[in-house]
């Protein structure tokens, strides 16, 4: 395996101010570029505990059901070349319906569901193919600028196949009206890298009278090419 | 070539769905090697302690060998050593796990690699994850290594983890301004 460079604009620089928390965190000395030793090209592989059945299904966590309206999430994890990446862990977060974390911090004044935290994990099957059930999390304002609305969105940690294809990002929902107006998506130069974060609505994977479908694939680093001589 | 997933922030509220139990604990007391505590304070760049970080250890065991199937060099890694580690900050920005030194690992075009940690830090208002690396302050061989070597002289001293006493060291993280730790483009 090999790990190309990520080509210009596909990632967020991390100094956005659009972002305003980036302001004070984003280093302002160069990178050092350094070679991919076996340090690199090794990683965590699925590196602790166990999955429950329900890991994957945010909506059955507790005695009741979470208010809301019930989704499926699920696609493909692959890597640069287009082929799965089986057994690797996916890991999940969200607000609930209200757009509300059930997490001590946040403050928006919207309710907690007692029957929803919002968190899930699962590994891909030998297809690299993973699934989630869960709700549709709410919209939630914050404090980035004067009237700032975050678009719906499920956070997603990946590892992929080294410690080079690590991910953490953030899955959005196709139509969402406060996407144009996110600077956390638009931190993303490539408006084509952008696209890639939206969800799209897929009736073939949504549930007669269960759950509407939403399908979502995620390319990690790497790649089995060979290199082109230059 | 597909097109990759892009990055985006962590956000604040994510320990709820992160935190591993024991993540700071890369290696059972049974593992083998010299069993160090490292701890530190992750910190901005007009010195605030960041409160919502997530610290990401990857490290080989005492032999220098990765759990991973990418390291088909010739032993098993022992039962009891992870070689992986996730570690939220506390309040004050303090983070602290439990590991041993790893063995030296190869290098590019034949060398050997001075006992190192890689280390991931995660956290709102970091759109990418920063990459850096942990070297020992007392180790000998530092000098040799290929990948401290690219580090410009003066900001080699921001990978080393400092000891206090006995087994244990200190390695702060400073995201920006002076002392701004060497990040790494991987």
């Amino acid at each position: 395996m090999i790990y190309p460079r990520p080509p210009a604009g596909t990632h967020p620089p991390n100094n956005s101010p659009g972002y305003r928390s980036t302001i004070l965190r984003h280093p302002k000395q160069p990178l050092v570029i350094v070679p991919h030793t076996m340090s690199e090209l090794t990683g965590p592989v699925y590196p602790y505990g166990r999955i429950e059945a329900n890991d994957s299904d945010l909506t059955r966590q507790h005695a009741g059901e979470p208010l809301g309206e019930r989704i499926i999430v699920q696609g493909r994890v692959l890597d640069e070349d287009g082929r799965p990446i089986p057994k690797t862990l996916v890991e999940v977060w969200q607000a609930n319906a209200a757009g509300r974390y059930a997490h001590r911090v946040d403050a928006h004044p919207a309710p907690l569901d007692p029957n929803f935290s919002g968190a899930g994990r699962t590994l891909t099957d030998d297809e690299g193919r993973y699934r989630f059930l869960t709700i549709r999390p709410g919209a939630y304002p914050w404090r980035n600028h004067d009237n700032a609305w975050r678009p719906a969105h499920i956070h997603f940690s990946l590892f992929g196949t080294s410690f080079l294809s690590r991910l953490i990002t953030q899955m959005y929902f196709e139509g969402d009206p406060l996407m144009p107006h996110d600077p956390v998506l638009h931190s993303i130069p490539d408006e084509r890298a952008r696209q890639r974060l939206v969800a799209r609505f897929d009736m073939n994977v949504t549930q007669p009278e269960w759950a509407l479908g939403y399908t979502f694939d995620i390319v990690l680093r790497g790649s089995n090419a060979t290199p082109m001589e230059t | 070539m597909n097109g990759l997933t892009p990055f985006q922030t962590l956000g604040p509220f994510f320990d709820f769905g992160l935190v591993i139990p024991n993540g700071g604990i890369i290696a059972e007391p049974g593992a083998a090697g010299r069993h160090v505590s490292i701890e530190g304070v992750v910190r901005d760049g007009v010195n605030d302690t960041l409160p919502d970080a997530l610290v990401e250890v990857w490290q080989a065991n005492a032999a220098g060998k990765y759990r991973h199937p990418a390291d088909s060099r010739g032993g098993d890694v022992e039962a009891g050593f992870y070689g992986f580690g996730r570690i939220v900050t506390d309040e004050n920005g303090r983070f602290t796990f439990k590991t041993i030194v790893p063995g030296r690992v190869p290098g590019p075009n034949g060398s050997l690699q001075a006992p190192h940690l890689a280390i991931g830090i995660l956290a709102r208002g970091l759109l990418t994850r920063l990459v850096t690396r942990l070297y020992f302050e007392d180790e000998p061989s530092n000098g040799e290594d290929p990948v401290l070597a690219l580090v410009p002289g003066e900001r080699r001293s921001t990978l080393l983890a400092r000891r206090i006493d006995g087994d244990r060291y200190r390695f702060d993280l400073k995201l920006q301004g002076d002392g701004e730790t060497v990040f790494f483009d991987v």
